[in-house]
């Protein structure tokens, strides 16, 4: 893409050429057909599809105040092997660390699919001066992150500053090189779906290669409607401009059910090109062993105690 | 080129993700072979007989009574006995009891009768499921409510029941209509004579078998089946003294005629050709899901269904592109399948009417859309259609197509989307999309429409009132409105028929 334009004042992006609109959500509607999509059943190879989409698209993720290189290596041969067992499952999409842990996890998962994804900018409140953000990227994108996994400044947005929120963006996509770029809103922290969708369309306009809802550090992370809204956002900006900008729903996706549910709702909104692990991942930490479990029970007819899938 | 296309370890795409069949077990119904009429409480052995069949597979179900006038006569004669010894003299409180224990008893046997829904008229088991069997059991549940209350729904003129009703239901929804016709028909102390549509009698003779459990007394609520013939006989019944048809127009009409003159109260609830009206400042995409939800919910056989899009011109591409994108969801199919959006047409001549139309709207120089759609062999289906560049003289614009057929014309102005949509001799329902409030009442106050929806459609509730102006008939169903055409107050007062 082309470098985006700096914006002159106020918001208005370069999206439709006739009107400059941003246009908004119907809360009510929107709830209503995210729900409508979760009653989609999901049976047999259909389902075996989605819980090996789901792994192949899975960040795995640790970032706790305790993180060690221990527990990254762990997590990285997790994310390299799921189940020991059993050879056919394949690789999570990407670890996702503290910038400190980028080192350790770039040589554990050295020579193997999985790449390595970092928060950065202050990561998770994003109140930080934009110099040590850009510092931060700069020094986890040397070390070898693959994608860096930034977070809006909530309170220029919620004080309307988009400008601000917009310029950030594009100067950290610029630090970021060749590392992939997501732009976490922290959905939570924007109140109404009218702010999602215009802080996705900014995230977009400024160069985002995916757009993530949230940092996990709050309750009321990733929901159904809400990553409804965004790939909706997604879809308007692939219509207008062509550009495929990828989706990380991240934070309270527990169970593989959900990540099915999420998988639905992905196929029938953005269609089978999005089914790619380049445009959608699932952020988590503990999703994985439900989807193995329930895997197994596809393949084998019986669920098996917890017992028999590493704690990692 | 984008970013992502530029780096060099993509993952292939996979080609599609075909769900697999996750049909609703069908062995929840257990159907007998043979029907008669529901007549004080028994089962009369029907004179003639037709097949009522699957319009998915073309099977057939049943054998079902074609009730002569005789037989019609001996329904209304049963009705009039209850009403007479015994039923009209109950309690209040008595009745309402009768009534939440079928609101109850449907809700218990929601699965069967959904299956039973959607192996006998079509529709979608997701639909039947979600939709008509929750709302049925709401019905009774809220008639219940209000059976000892009459009073108060209508304060000072002294309510009394009308006596015996005839009622005649249609097969788009068939035991939502029925609970729509029996429920207040019920709370307000009359008894009955119901009359399924044609296409569509099993679930109302499963309904009987509710009434058993329920213990409702013999002859409060009669069932008998049929063809138009029997509704005739029905209408032309002296022992009726209320009529309540819902169906269309053209019959409503005649209806209207037959009780010129008899002092038979009439509820005639008839056809429509709804404008959803979509403002430039409305949410797109939530828009787009209510023109699917309106035109495509149900087959499109809905009379209130948003079948004519009024577009505002400025955002015509954009609303039809995503329009167009969304009907390639649409998954057409096996109507007990739990992923099917769109099951088969109710009939064999439901379908040659919506052939008919739409071939006079490629004629007429419509532009059709029709997403890529695999249907059955065997059965009745009509893909999901899209006219554009449709002029208002166009018959698709003015006629009920009463099928998944949508025609898409613009305007400019608010004035302008005002007369287009009142320019119809229907007048069941509208749909505004804008985000502006003020608007929402600006329009509302101006639809010549029973209900008009503002950022919805096709949503019911057995609180909310719902009838038609001009040709879409006459009288409410729904709410306290919705007793008013089951009650009589006494001479002193005001007479509302």
């Amino acid at each position: 893409m082309a470098q985006a334009p700096v914006l002159p004042r106020g918001f208005e992006l370069p999206l439709e050429p006739r009107l400059p609109r941003v246009g908004s959500v119907d809360a009510v509607a929107l709830e209503e057909r995210a729900a409508s999509l979760t009653k989609r059943s999901i049976k047999k190879d259909a389902k075996v599809f989605a819980l090996e989409l789901a792994v192949r698209m899975m960040d795995l993720t640790t970032l706790e105040g305790q993180d060690t290189p221990g527990k990254v290596a762990a997590l990285a041969s997790k994310a390299i092997r799921p189940d020991p067992s059993d050879a056919g499952i394949p690789s999570v999409a990407a670890i996702c660390v503290y910038p400190n842990l980028v080192p350790s996890a770039v040589a554990r998962v050295e020579g193997t699919s999985v790449k390595v994804a970092s928060v950065a900018t202050a990561f998770p409140s994003g109140q930080s001066p934009i110099e040590t953000k850009l510092e931060e990227v700069r020094w986890v994108v040397e070390r070898g992150a693959d994608e860096v996994d930034m977070v809006i400044d909530r309170g220029a947005f919620l004080s309307g500053r988009y400008a601000k929120v917009y310029d950030e963006i594009v100067q950290v996509k610029e630090a970021s090189g060749d590392a992939h770029l997501k732009v976490i809103l922290e959905v939570a922290e924007l109140g109404t779906y009218d702010n999602v969708r215009r802080a996705s369309l900014l995230a977009m306009a400024a160069g985002a290669d995916f757009i993530k809802t949230s940092t996990g550090k709050l309750p009321g992370a990733a929901t159904l409607p809400v990553t409804l809204c965004m790939l909706e956002a997604i879809r308007d900006v692939y219509e207008e401009t062509g550009r495929m900008v990828g989706m990380k729903p991240a934070g309270g996706i527990r169970q593989a059910k959900q990540a099915v549910q999420y998988l639905v709702q992905l196929h029938e909104t953005l269609g089978v090109e999005w089914l790619t692990p380049d445009l959608y991942r699932l952020g988590a930490s503990s999703l994985l062993n439900d989807v193995l479990m329930q895997l197994r029970k596809e393949k084998t007819g019986a669920y098996q105690s917890p017992d028999y899938f590493t704690v990692d | 080129m984008t970013e992502l296309e530029r780096k060099k370890d993509r993952t292939p795409v996979p080609k599609e993700w075909a769900y697999a069949p996750a049909p609703e077990s069908r062995d929840v119904v257990t159907l007998d072979d043979r029907y008669g009429h529901y007549v004080g409480g028994k089962w009369l052995e029907p004179s003639e007989t037709y097949t009522t069949i699957s319009p998915a597979t073309e099977e057939p179900l049943a054998e079902v009574g074609q009730a002569t006038p005789e037989e019609v006569e001996a329904a209304v004669a049963a009705a009039r006995d209850a009403f007479e010894n015994g039923w009209s003299g109950i309690s209040a409180a008595e009745r309402a009891k009768y009534l939440f224990r079928i609101a109850r008893i449907l809700q218990e046997r929601a699965r069967e009768f959904a299956v039973l829904e959607s192996l006998n008229g079509g529709k979608p088991i997701k639909e039947s499921r979600d939709v008509d069997l929750p709302l049925a059991a709401a019905h009774f549940f809220y008639y219940a409510g209000w059976a000892d209350k009459l009073e108060y729904a209508f304060p000072n003129r002294r309510p009394r029941p009308v006596g015996v009703a005839g009622q005649i239901i249609p097969w788009n929804f068939p035991l939502l209509m029925l609970s729509w016709k029996i429920a207040p028909a019920l709370a307000a102390g009359n008894t009955v004579v119901l009359k399924p549509a044609e296409t569509t009698p099993l679930s109302a003779l499963l309904f009987a078998d509710v009434l058993r459990q329920a213990e409702l007394p013999p002859g409060v609520v009669n069932i008998v089946t049929g063809d138009g013939r029997t509704g005739a006989a029905l209408v032309k019944s002296e022992g009726v003294d209320k009529i309540a048809f819902t169906g269309s127009t053209d019959v409503g009409k005649a209806i209207q005629r037959e009780l010129a003159g008899t002092g038979k109260k009439l509820t005639l609830e008839l056809g429509g050709k709804a404008a959803n009206i979509i403002f430039d400042d409305a949410a797109l995409d939530q828009a787009v899901e209510g023109i699917v939800n309106g035109i495509y919910f149900n087959q499109g056989h809905v009379c209130c269904a948003g079948s004519r899009l009024l577009v505002q011109e400025s955002i015509y591409e954009p609303v039809v592109e995503k329009l167009k994108r969304r009907l390639t969801t649409l998954r057409v199919g096996d109507p007990l399948d739990k992923n099917t959006d769109v099951g088969a047409i109710n009939s064999k001549q439901q379908l040659e009417k919506i052939r008919e139309l739409v071939e006079s709207g490629e004629q007429e120089g419509a532009e059709i859309y029709q997403p890529p759609c695999r249907l059955p062999e065997k059965g009745y289906w009509f893909v999901p259609t899209v006219f554009t560049n449709v002029a208002q003289s166009y018959r698709i614009a003015q006629e009920e197509i009463f099928g998944p057929v949508l025609s898409v014309l613009t305007f400019r102005t608010p004035e302008e989307a005002v007369e287009k949509a009142n320019n119809t001799p229907y007048g069941l329902s509208a749909g505004v999309w804008t985000e502006k409030g003020s608007r929402i009442l600006w329009m509302a106050e101006r639809l010549r429409a029973g209900v008009v929806w503002a950022n919805t459609f096709n949503r019911f509730d057995p609180s909310s009132p719902f009838g038609g102006y001009k040709e879409s008939g006459f009288g409410r169903e729904g709410g306290r409105h919705g007793l008013e055409p089951y009650l009589a107050f006494d001479k002193s007062e005001p007479d509302s028929a």
